[in-house]
C-alpha cells in the first residue's frame, strides 16, 4: 500500500521563466525608489560634487578660473584665521556632542529601563522641543544668557550678583551649552533604540552569575548599547561642526565657527571656490575625527568584557 | 476509510516536476504530486522544508523556477493569485485590521458585484459556518486569537473555492483551541466538501485530520500515504522518526522476493516481514536493511504469559506519564535500548529499574526500511 | 552566599523607587530641555521691550502689532505656500521610497537608503552652499521655488522615518489575502494598503510642514528677495526694539509647531498599531 512520492510521469518541463520573481521584484523595487533616489542624487551628491570641483579652482572677480589648484586648500589650513575657527569648530563640536550623550545616556536608560508603560509619551516628551525652531531655541539662549537678560536679572534681582556677569554670553561656552540643549533629543533617541534591544534576560545572566547591578550595567549594558552611543555621537557631533545660527547668535566673536566663515565666502567676500574649499575640509576633518571617536569607543566596549 | 476513496478519484491539484529554486538553494525540487478533488490533503515536514513553498506556489504567491501546476485541470502558469480558483487561510490570519468581521468576510465579494442581499446572505452562511454567527460588527482588532482563525475561515470559504490552502493555521493557537479547532476543521472540510491543502509541521494535526499526508524533507517528496500508513509503513528512518519515536534495528537482507523480506537482526533473530512496495536496496550497502517498530507495539508480558514472538531484557530507565509508562529496556545484543510504551492498566508503572523483563511483538508492526 | 545577602539588598531597593535618582534625574532633564523655550511665551506677553526680570506686568499688545506688520504677513504667507509645496513633495517622494525599502529587496538598497537618509547628518550649512552652487551654475534665479528644492531633500529623511515606522509592521500577508480574495493590485492598493497607511502619510506631511515651517539655513541661502517666517525673525533679531514682537511670533510658531506635531504623533501612533495589530494583545 505505500506508495512512493507518487504522481504521473512529469509532463515536459515548462521553460526556465523569463523573469525569475527575485529579479522581478528587485526591478520593481529599483522602479519604486527611483525618483527619490535621483532628486537625492541631483540635488544632495551633484551638488556636493561641484562644491568639491570648486575647491580646486580660482575666483577671478566675477569669473571662476578652472584650473587645478591647492592654493585654496593652503589657504584654508594654514592661514591662522581659518586654521583657528576650524580648530574651534572641531573643539566645540567635539565638547558638545560628549556632553550630550553623557547627558542623554541616563535619560535614555531611564526610558527604556523603567519608563514602563509610558515609554511612548517620555519620547515624545523629549523630542517636542527638538521639533520647534531651531532659530527660536538659539534665540531662547540669547534671552536667557544676555547682558541684560533673564539669568543676569535673575540673579540681580535674587541679591546674590551685583553686577551683570558678561561672561555667560558671546563665548564658546555659551555655544556648547545652547548646542547642547539643541541635540539632546538626537542623542537620546539613539541610544534609547540600542538600549531597547538589548536583552533583557542577558542582565539577568549576568547578576545570575554573580554581578551586582554596577558590574553588569558595565559589563553587559553598556556594550551592548554601544552601537547607539556612536549614532549619538556621530549625529551630533557632524551637523554641530558646522552650525551657523547658533554662533552667530550666542558666539559673539570669540565663539564664531568655520560656518561662519564659509557663509562669508558666499557672502560678502564672494570667494566661491575659498569656500567650497573650506567646506570640504570641514566635512572631510569632522569625519576623521568622528572615526577616530568610534574607534575609541569600539575599543573600549571591547575592554569592558 | 475516507469516504472520497468509494467515488472516481479525480484530481484537483496536479503538481509535476515542480522545482523552485534561489540561486543554487533548492526550495522544492522535482516535486509531483496529484491531490484529489474533495480531499484533506497535508503537507507535512519541519520548518525549511519546502512545503509552505509549494502552498505558496499553488495559491500564486511563487513561481515555479520549473514545471507546472494545473488546479481543476487548468494550468496555471502565469495566472495571478487574484485569479486563481484557490483561497488561503494564512499563518498569521491575515485580517484587514481596518474592517470589521462582516466587512472582512465580504472582501473578495465586493468583486463579484453581487446583489445586496445576496452579498448580505452569503456573509452569513460563512460565519454561521464558522460559528461566529451575530459577531459579523465585531471589530477585527477585538478578536481573540480563535476567533480571528474563524473570520480567516470564513473569508476564504464566502469566495467558493475550489480548493482551500491553510498555511499552519492552528500553530498559533494553544493547546486545547488547537485540538478542538482540529476536529472542527474536519467537521467542515467534510461539510463543504471542497479540496483542503494543509501545511503543518506538527505530525498529530496531520495524522489527525487529514485523508492522505505527503511528509517532506529538505526540498524533496518523501512519502505520499494516508496517515495509518505513513505511521505505519515509512518509508525511510526519517520519515518514521518524524512520525514519532520508533526503535530502529540493525538488519541484513538474507532473502527478497515481490512481497517479503527476510531479514537476520541480532537482537529479534531472523525475521519474514512485508516488503514495502517502496522498498529499494542500498546501493552502497545492499545487504544492509532497517528494521523499525513502534513503542506502542511492544507489550510486556506478564508471569507466565508468553508469545511465539518475544525477546528479554532488562529495564535501565523507566518514565511515568500518568495513563501509560514509557520503559527504556536493554536487550543483549541490540546496540540500541528498545523503547517500549505501555499502558499502567497491568501495572507497568511499578516494574522496577534493572528488572528483567520479557517483551512480545507482532511481526506484522515490523517495518524494514531500506536506510 | 547570594542568598544571604539578597534580602537586605531588596529591603534598600524597596526604599528608593524604581529608578531612584535616575527619575529625579529625568524630572531635571525635561526641565532643562523646556524651561529656555518657555521664556518666549512668558516674556512675550510682558509689558517691557527687554527680556529680564522681574517681569514688569501682562499684556498682550506684541501680539496685536503683528497683524499690522505687511512684511510679516508677507513671510508667513510664503512660509505656508513654501511649507506646503514642501510637504506634499517630500511626502510623495518619501512614499514611493519608504514603500521600497520596506517591501522589496532590491540591489543597492543600502547605499540607495543612505544618500535619501545623509541629509539628517549632513550641517545645514553643506547642503545649501552645494545647491547655492549648482543652482547659480544653471543659472536659475534663487526664490521661493528653490527653497521648496532645499527643503524638500531636508524633509525626506523625516517622512520616510515617519512612513517605513508605518509601513515596517506592515503584515505583508494583509495585501496577499487580498489578492487571494480576488482583488487586483490598484485594488488592493486602494482597499488595504492606503487605508492602512494614511495615518503615516498625513503624520509625515505635518511633520516635513513644521520643519519647514521652522528651517532656515537653507531658506536664508537658497530664497532671493522674498522672507520666509524665519529669514523675517533673522532679520528683525537685529533691532533690540523689536524683540517683543519676534518673542510672539515665535511664541505662535512654537504653539502652530506644537499642535501640528502632536496630531502628527498621535496619528503615527495609530498608523503603528493598525499595521502592527497582528500579534496584538490578543494573539
Amino acid at each position: 500500500m505505500t506508495a512512493a512520492a507518487e504522481g504521473s510521469a512529469p509532463l515536459a518541463a515548462s521553460p526556465p521563466r523569463r523573469k525569475s520573481l527575485l529579479q522581478s521584484e528587485s526591478v520593481q523595487g529599483l522602479a519604486l525608489i527611483t525618483p527619490t533616489f535621483l532628486y537625492a542624487l541631483v540635488l544632495l551628491l551633484l551638488p556636493i560634487l561641484v562644491v568639491i570641483a570648486h575647491s580646486f579652482w580660482t575666483q577671478h572677480y566675477l569669473t571662476i578660473d578652472r584650473t587645478f589648484t591647492l592654493e585654496n586648500y593652503r589657504i584654508a589650513l594654514t592661514e591662522p584665521i581659518y586654521r583657528d575657527l576650524l580648530w574651534r569648530s572641531l573643539t566645540i563640536s567635539l565638547v558638545t556632542s560628549l556632553t550630550t550623550v553623557v547627558l542623554a545616556y541616563p535619560i535614555a536608560y531611564y526610558i527604556s529601563f523603567h519608563g514602563g508603560r509610558h515609554k511612548g509619551l517620555w519620547l515624545f516628551l523629549i523630542t517636542i522641543p527638538f521639533w520647534t525652531s531651531y532659530l527660536l531655541r538659539v534665540m531662547s539662549w540669547k534671552v536667557i544668557l544676555g547682558y541684560n537678560g533673564v539669568l543676569n536679572s535673575g540673579l540681580m534681582g535674587l541679591g546674590i550678583i551685583d553686577e551683570p556677569i558678561t561672561a555667560l554670553l558671546y563665548n564658546s561656552s555659551s555655544v556648547v551649552i545652547t548646542l547642547v540643549h539643541a541635540w539632546a533629543a538626537f542623542a537620546i533617541l539613539p541610544i534609547f533604540v540600542s538600549l531597547e534591544k538589548v536583552d533583557r534576560t542577558l542582565i539577568e545572566a549576568a547578576k545570575d552569575l554573580g554581578d551586582g547591578p554596577l558590574r553588569s550595567f558595565l559589563r553587559v549594558t553598556l556594550p551592548l548599547s554601544a552601537p547607539g552611543v556612536v549614532s549619538a555621537l556621530l549625529i551630533v557631533m557632524i551637523p554641530t561642526v558646522g552650525d551657523y545660527v547658533t554662533p552667530k547668535l550666542v558666539g559673539g566673536k570669540d565663539g564664531m565657527m568655520i560656518a561662519n566663515a564659509i557663509q562669508a565666502q558666499f557672502g560678502k567676500a564672494s570667494n566661491w571656490p575659498l569656500g567650497a574649499a573650506l567646506s570640504v575640509t570641514t566635512m572631510i576633518v569632522v569625519t576623521l575625527m568622528a572615526g577616530a571617536a568610534v574607534f575609541i569607543i569600539r575599543r573600549a566596549a571591547r575592554l569592558a568584557r | 476509510m475516507p469516504e472520497h476513496r468509494g467515488r472516481p478519484r479525480r484530481p484537483m491539484i496536479e503538481i509535476r516536476s515542480v522545482t523552485r529554486s534561489y540561486g543554487a538553494f533548492k526550495a522544492l525540487d522535482e516535486a509531483n504530486l496529484s491531490i484529489d478533488e474533495g480531499e484533506f490533503f497535508s503537507l507535512l515536514g519541519p520548518s525549511g522544508c519546502g512545503k509552505t513553498t509549494l502552498l505558496r506556489m499553488i495559491a500564486g504567491f511563487d513561481t515555479p523556477t520549473t514545471g507546472s501546476i494545473a488546479v481543476d485541470g487548468q494550468p496555471m502558469d502565469g495566472i495571478p493569485a487574484n485569479r486563481r480558483p484557490t483561497n488561503m487561510v494564512f499563518q498569521s490570519y491575515a485580517i484587514f485590521p481596518h474592517l470589521n468581521v462582516e466587512q472582512n468576510v465580504a472582501y473578495g465579494l465586493k468583486r463579484l458585484k453581487l446583489e445586496r442581499g445576496e452579498e448580505k446572505r452569503r456573509v452569513e452562511e460563512a460565519l454561521a459556518q464558522v460559528s461566529l454567527t451575530g459577531l459579523g460588527k465585531r471589530g477585527a482588532t477585538e478578536l481573540s486569537g480563535g476567533q480571528r482563525q474563524r473570520v480567516a475561515l470564513a473569508r476564504a470559504l464566502v469566495m467558493r473555492p475550489k480548493v482551500l490552502l491553510l498555511d499552519e493555521p492552528l500553530s498559533a493557537l494553544d493547546k486545547k483551541l488547537r485540538e478542538q479547532m482540529q476536529v472542527e476543521l474536519r467537521r467542515l472540510q467534510q461539510a463543504v466538501g471542497i479540496t483542503f491543502v494543509l501545511v503543518t509541521h506538527d505530525q498529530y494535526e496531520a495524522l489527525g485530520m487529514s485523508d492522505r499526508i505527503a511528509v517532506m524533507f529538505g526540498g524533496r517528496i518523501a512519502q505520499v500515504a494516508s496517515p495509518k500508513e505513513i505511521y505505519q509503513w515509512p518509508v525511510n528512518r526519517q520519515v518514521a522518526d518524524f512520525l514519532g519515536g520508533m526503535n530502529f534495528v540493525n538488519a541484513e537482507i538474507v532473502e527478497e522476493d515481490e512481497a517479503s523480506l527476510t531479514l537476520d537482526t541480532l537482537g529479534f533473530g531472523r525475521i519474514k516481514a512485508d516488503r514495502p512496495a517502496s522498498f529499494e536496496r542500498n546501493g552502497a550497502n545492499g545487504e544492509k536493511a532497517t528494521l523499525g517498530i513502534r513503542p506502542e507495539r511492544l507489550r510486556v508480558l506478564w508471569d507466565d504469559e508468553t508469545s511465539a514472538f518475544q525477546v528479554a531484557g532488562t529495564v535501565v530507565e523507566r518514565h511515568y506519564f500518568g495513563e501509560i509508562t514509557h520503559l527504556v529496556v536493554e536487550i543483549p545484543g541490540l546496540e540500541k535500548p528498545l523503547s517500549v510504551t505501555e499502558t499502567n492498566d497491568f501495572g507497568a508503572d511499578d516494574i522496577p529499574v534493572g528488572a528483567t523483563i520479557r517483551l512480545a511483538y507482532d511481526p506484522e508492526a515490523l517495518v524494514a526500511m531500506a536506510d | 552566599m547570594s542568598t544571604a545577602t539578597s534580602s537586605p539588598r531588596q529591603n534598600r531597593r524597596r526604599l528608593l523607587p524604581a529608578g531612584g535618582w535616575l527619575s529625579v534625574y529625568a524630572a531635571l532633564y525635561v526641565a532643562f530641555l523646556y524651561v529656555p523655550v518657555l521664556f518666549l511665551p512668558i516674556f512675550s506677553v510682558n509689558t517691557a521691550a527687554t527680556p529680564k526680570f522681574p517681569l514688569s506686568g501682562f499684556t498682550w499688545k506684541w501680539y496685536e502689532g503683528l497683524p499690522h506688520t505687511p512684511e510679516l504677513l508677507n513671510a508667513a504667507w510664503n512660509s505656508l505656500i513654501v511649507g506646503l509645496s514642501a510637504s506634499v513633495l517630500s511626502t510623495v517622494l518619501g512614499i514611493l521610497a519608504a514603500r521600497a525599502i520596506t517591501r522589496y529587496r532590491f540591489p543597492g538598497r543600502r547605499p540607495i537608503n543612505g544618500l535619501i537618509m545623509a541629509p539628517l547628518v549632513l550641517p545645514e550649512i553643506i547642503i545649501a552652499i552645494s545647491m547655492l552652487l549648482v543652482i547659480l551654475q544653471l543659472g536659475l534665479s534663487l526664490s521661493l521655488f528653490t527653497v521648496v528644492l532645499g527643503h524638500v531633500l531636508v524633509c525626506i529623511p523625516y517622512s520616510m522615518t515617519v512612513l517605513t515606522s508605518g509601513f515596517e509592521g506592515f503584515d505583508r500577508s494583509l495585501e496577499e489575502a487580498s489578492a487571494d480574495l480576488g482583488e487586483s493590485a490598484f485594488g488592493t492598493f486602494r482597499r488595504v494598503t492606503l487605508p492602512m497607511v494614511t495615518p503615516a502619510i498625513i503624520s509625515s506631511l505635518l511633520v516635513s510642514f513644521t520643519i519647514s515651517l521652522d528651517e532656515f539655513i537653507i531658506a536664508f541661502f537658497l530664497t532671493g528677495t522674498e522672507a520666509t517666517l524665519p529669514i523675517y525673525i533673522w532679520g528683525q533679531l537685529r533691532f533690540a526694539a523689536k524683540l517683543p514682537g519676534v518673542l510672539a511670533l515665535g511664541t505662535l510658531l512654537l504653539v502652530a509647531s506644537f499642535i501640528l506635531l502632536s496630531v502628527a504623533e498621535v496619528l503615527r501612533r495609530r498608523a503603528a498599531r493598525r499595521t502592527q495589530s497582528e500579534g496584538g494583545p490578543y494573539a
